[in-house]
């Protein structure tokens, strides 16, 4: 579908057949500073995940245990692949876990 | 509701799955987005989205792309509660045809923005409610015709800068007030309107679900901070939409068969100009004209405070 040679290709209607096939679509190059969680710091809140626009932040069933031994079972990462920079989740964390690095020094 | 969710009571409770994906292309920090992906985290996937044009419609579906991963459909700007009727009209009949079961619930959700409802789509989504249609109707409000160039919209607050109420020599911004949305809903007879915000995504969750479990329309309005036409840094879309119901510029209310009430009440307000200074639409105010929005929210507060009953919006933090 993704290669339309003419307009006769075109689908009635404008029909789009594969549910969400933006995430073949990579906007890193958006991105002015990329977010970096501390995975020391972090303390699985979940605020990150919630209130990210595009969805990139990736919740995970995994253990992380601090180098203070702190046991956690949720491992937050970033999809950096969706993730457009906005800092959404650097402004919100409550403690700080986020760091936006600058893409170009 | 097509699945049993339970009650969302934190942020836990809110499922996992996504049903708007990344690789979309509504700007970086498009609060919208994040609206939209609770609206659906709550829907499931049995749920058909009607569209209306504008920033979540265009950017959202560059052909041959789309983001979502329910049964979507666009067809106008202006007829989104139209589209949404018919819709829910065509399960019945595929109903009585016996082509669908009886008992498959099937959420319809139309999705506008305020000049999608306010403005252009009014009379389609006031014929919605008035008609009866089991449809939810969200509106994400980003107070102007953004996808355009923001232009001011009947959402456009008093003194907000858009490109249509500009700032001159003799203009200050938009010179109208706002349409009151909750309340036009209300008057149409249904059983449910809510005003929500994403910086509180428990309540906004719990009235997208609400609003769903009834039996006809149901209208949920939420704010949505626009980095692009409010004029702040991308970061701060949560923080200012925090800041609306911080300083009573957004009250999160809920209107369910009868019953009023503020589901996020304020004990102390912030200063409205807490609020405003974040803005780069508001930066042409003087502090006299920012004393007058003051004065504009202190007499809605009053009256909010009036139909609850009792004080559920404080005052002025000193
Ligand atoms: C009948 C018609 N008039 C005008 C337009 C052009 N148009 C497309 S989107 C839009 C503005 C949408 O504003 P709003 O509903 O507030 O959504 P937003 O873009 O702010 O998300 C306009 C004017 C159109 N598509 N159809
Ligand atoms: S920077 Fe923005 S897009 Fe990237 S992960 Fe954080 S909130 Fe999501
Ligand atoms: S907001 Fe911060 S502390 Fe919470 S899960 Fe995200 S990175 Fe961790
Ligand atoms: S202009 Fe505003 S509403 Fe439109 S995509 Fe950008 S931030 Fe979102
Ligand atoms: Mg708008």
């Amino acid at each position: 579908m993704k290669e339309l040679k003419s307009w006769k290709d075109y689908p009635l209607g404008g029909a789009v057949y594969d549910p969400g096939s933006t995430l073949d679509i990579d906007v890193s190059g958006w991105r002015n500073e990329r977010p970096q969680i501390d995975q020391e710091k972090c303390i699985r809140c979940r605020i990150c995940w919630v209130f990210c626009p595009d969805a990139a932040i990736i919740e995970e069933e995994k253990t992380y245990t601090t180098k203070t031994g702190k046991t956690f079972k949720l491992t937050y990462s970033i999809d950096y692949a969706h993730c457009k920079g906005c800092g959404i989740c650097a402004n919100e964390c409550p403690v700080k876990a986020i760091k936006m690095i600058p893409e170009v020094e | 509701m097509t699945y049993e969710l339970e009650k969302i009571k934190t942020l836990w409770d809110i499922p996992k799955e996504e049903h708007l994906v990344g690789g979309h292309s509504l700007c970086a920090g498009c609060t919208a987005a994040t609206i939209v992906r609770h609206l659906l985290k709550v829907a499931g996937k049995n749920t058909i989205v009607v569209n209306a044009t504008g920033c979540v419609e265009v950017s959202t579906t560059s052909f041959p792309y789309t983001a979502w991963r329910v049964p979507w459909l666009h067809v106008a700007f202006e007829n989104a509660g139209a589209v949404a009727s018919g819709v829910e009209s065509a399960i019945n009949a595929l109903k009585i045809k016996g082509e669908i079961p009886v008992e498959k619930e099937i959420n319809v959700i139309a999705i506008a923005g305020d000049g999608g409802s306010f403005d252009i789509g009014f009379q389609a989504l006031s014929g919605l409610m008035e008609r009866g249609h089991k449809v939810m109707f969200v509106i994400y409000d980003n107070e102007a015709y953004m996808n355009t160039g923001i232009q001011r919209s009947g959402a456009t607050p008093f003194a907000a800068w858009t490109t249509t109420t500009p700032v001159t020599r003799r203009i200050r911004g938009e010179w109208r007030n706002k349409k009151d949305m909750f309340d036009i809903a209300i008057a149409h007879g249904i059983d449910y309107a809510a005003t929500a915000n994403p910086a509180y995504p428990v309540d906004m969750d719990s009235k997208f679900q609400k609003g769903l479990s009834k039996d006809g329309p149901s209208l949920v309005h939420v704010i949505m901070p626009c980095t692009t036409g409010w004029r702040f840094e991308p970061k701060y879309g949560i923080t200012i939409a925090k800041l609306a119901t911080e300083t009573a510029v957004w009250v999160n209310m809920e209107y369910d068969v009868g019953n009023f009430s503020v589901t996020v009440p304020v004990k102390k307000r912030k200063h409205v100009r807490e609020y405003l200074k974040l803005q780069g639409r508001y930066s042409h105010l003087s502090e006299t004209e920012i004393e007058l929005i003051q004065e504009q929210i202190d007499r809605k507060v009053e009256e909010i405070n009036k139909r609850a009953g009792k004080e559920v919006i404080g005052p002025l933090e000193a």
